[in-house]
């Protein structure tokens, strides 16, 4: 069955006709050629489809189009501003946080998704309990590899995406801190 | 994936009574897990009825006198971990969304579809094999096969799987209740311990909920032990793994040190969040010691029927319940965490 939906993705809206069937992830691939989020696992397991959708990251692969109709999405091709790259993503190329490059888009999606959160000031299963009221629990190498655990890397460039994770949460100007403590993960 | 007709709800008892009235139709909340199946030809629904633009989105404290706070069922899990009177009041709920499933996950998944996801058993997933969960009568794949994931307590030969949330065994462990809509347009509330049943001769039925019910709210009611109530979570991987094992553990301790009162629920043993009523049993009243805390694991331990493949899971059992007793009393006597 057919639906009609609208959706304005990376600032452009787009009215296109869909099987209800369909997937957020496969309209955005197959019907718009919008092809920056990437078709891993089609079951929410790897995060290579990470959108942001009105915001928020999501794996695109689990949410309907139909679902999504009327909203806004962010994908990866669409973080830059006038064709300079993302803090993220300058941070990931500085810190060799890809190697395929699969990944990469979501593993973006996501952390920016991250960065909203921890300034929103949730909190993540690494954080104490009651900590981190104001201002958001600071991004730590186990706050992020805690946060970005829903974004699975088969060439294993971790290492680099923690890196890139957490120059990227610094705010600008500041120097990197007395080292963080790694590998803190739970 | 079979065709369907995707209809947006506009008030719960429509929705409820739309449901009802459709024996193909199923509610869509975030869709991780409804939305997978329909992939996998697990479900095969032939209307969806999307409830996620009802106005059930809100944390609210509870009228002044019935205590506690209101959840609503299209509350993400994301929103609801973080969300002020949720760490406050009652953190071993934030904790237990916080454990499970990933960031993005967490942003999609609501709280009527975290209570309602199905079992992680992979036959009850692969259509290619035998499982009464998903086809009544066609014998149990799990019986002969992989048995990690499965039940230690309360299971029945027809069926071995558990239920996989880890927010139930939170809201169990904190007496919460569902508020349900049905599709007569009637209201009911039902504990959160009473709505996951044994999987007995029907697995095929994980809830007691009839076709159309639909949950609006979970409600948390006050509860003195619930700010330093704790959760902890045994897993495969540090994070973005299902529970092999996990507890949701709240402690009262009487001023001369022993026990006033205690809530024990274990998640990943059971085909529902199982309530460790023997345990509990065993430490009201007692010293609130290690033994004591080994020995109320022992006691809810003696129900324990495991299968060959998940024996491992009763040591895990006794640490995760021995700990985090152990925890929640520290932190009690103020010598903050082990
Ligand atoms: C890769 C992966 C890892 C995961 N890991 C974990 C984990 O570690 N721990 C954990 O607890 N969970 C985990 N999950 C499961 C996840 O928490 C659930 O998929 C999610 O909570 C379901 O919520 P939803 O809103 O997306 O439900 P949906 O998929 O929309 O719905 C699920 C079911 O509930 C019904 N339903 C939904 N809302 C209502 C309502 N208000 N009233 C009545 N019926 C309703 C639907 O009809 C459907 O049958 C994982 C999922 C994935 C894909
Ligand atoms: S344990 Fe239950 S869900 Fe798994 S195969 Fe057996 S009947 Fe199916
Ligand atoms: S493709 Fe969506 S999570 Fe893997
Ligand atoms: S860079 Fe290859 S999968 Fe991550």
């Amino acid at each position: 069955m057919d639906a009609d939906i609208s959706l304005t993705v990376d600032g452009q809206s787009h009215d296109l006709r869909v099987d209800t069937r369909t997937t957020l992830l496969d309209a955005l691939r197959e019907h718009l050629h919008i092809t920056s989020p990437k078709k891993g696992c089609d079951h929410g397991q790897c995060g290579s489809c990470t959108v942001l959708l009105s915001g928020r990251r999501v794996v695109s692969c689990l949410v309907l189009a139909v679902a999504a109709e009327g909203a806004e999405v962010t994908t990866a091709a669409g973080l830059g501003r006038d064709g300079r790259p993302h803090r993220v993503q300058q941070a990931l190329v500085e810190h060799d946080g890809l190697q395929c490059g699969y990944c990469t888009p979501g593993q973006v999606c996501s952390a920016v998704g991250v960065l909203d959160e921890a300034a929103a000031g949730w909190p993540s299963a690494v954080t104490p309990p009651g900590a981190g009221g104001d201002g958001g629990p600071a991004l730590t190498a186990a706050e992020i590899r805690e946060r970005m655990s829903g974004n699975l890397c088969r060439c294993g460039a971790y290492a680099g995406i923690v890196a890139a994770v957490e120059e990227a949460a610094r705010p600008a100007g500041e120097a990197p801190a007395a080292p963080a403590p790694r590998g803190g993960g739970r | 994936m079979k065709p369907f007709d995707y209809r947006r709800a506009s008030d719960a008892a429509g929705a409820a009574a739309l449901v009802a009235e459709h024996p193909g139709a199923a509610f869509l909340g975030g869709g991780t897990n409804l939305v997978d199946h329909m992939k996998l030809g697990v479900a095969a629904p032939d209307m969806l009825v999307d409830i996620t633009h009802l106005p059930m989105d809100r944390v609210e404290a509870l009228p002044e006198g019935e205590g506690g706070v209101s959840i609503g069922a299209n509350v993400r899990n994301s929103e609801a971990a973080a969300h002020p009177l949720v760490r406050e009041r009652y953190p071993v709920l934030s904790q237990a969304l916080l454990s499970g499933a990933s960031g993005q996950l967490r942003n999609a998944a609501t709280t009527g579809g975290n209570l309602l996801q199905r079992t992680r058993c992979v036959y009850f997933q692969d259509t290619g094999t035998p499982c009464n969960k998903r086809e009544p009568g066609s014998g149990c794949s799990a019986l002969e096969g992989y048995q990690r994931y499965h039940a230690v307590f309360g299971a029945s030969p027809d069926c071995v799987a558990t239920h996989p949330s880890d927010m139930a065994v939170a809201l169990v462990a904190l007496d919460a209740r569902v508020v349900v809509t049905d599709a007569a347009g009637g209201e009911r509330r039902i504990p959160v311990a009473e709505l996951h049943r044994l999987p007995g001769e029907a697995p095929e039925q994980d809830t007691v909920l009839s076709r159309g019910d639909l949950i609006t709210a979970v409600e948390l009611p006050e509860m003195p032990m619930a700010a330093r109530a704790r959760y902890r979570k045994i897993r495969d991987r540090a994070s973005f793994a299902f529970a092999l094992v996990s507890a949701a553990v709240g402690l009262e301790l009487a001023a001369d040190g022993t026990v006033a009162d205690v809530r024990i629920a274990l998640g990943g043993v059971a085909h529902k969040p199982w309530r460790a009523l023997l345990a509990e049993e065993a430490l009201r009243g007692s010293a609130a010691t290690e033994a004591g805390f080994a020995a109320a694991a022992e006691a809810e331990l003696s129900e324990a029927r495991p299968l060959p493949g998940n024996v491992f899971k009763l040591e895990l059992v006794r640490a995760a319940v021995t700990e985090t007793l152990g925890e929640v009393a520290a932190e009690l006597r103020g010598e903050g965490e082990l």
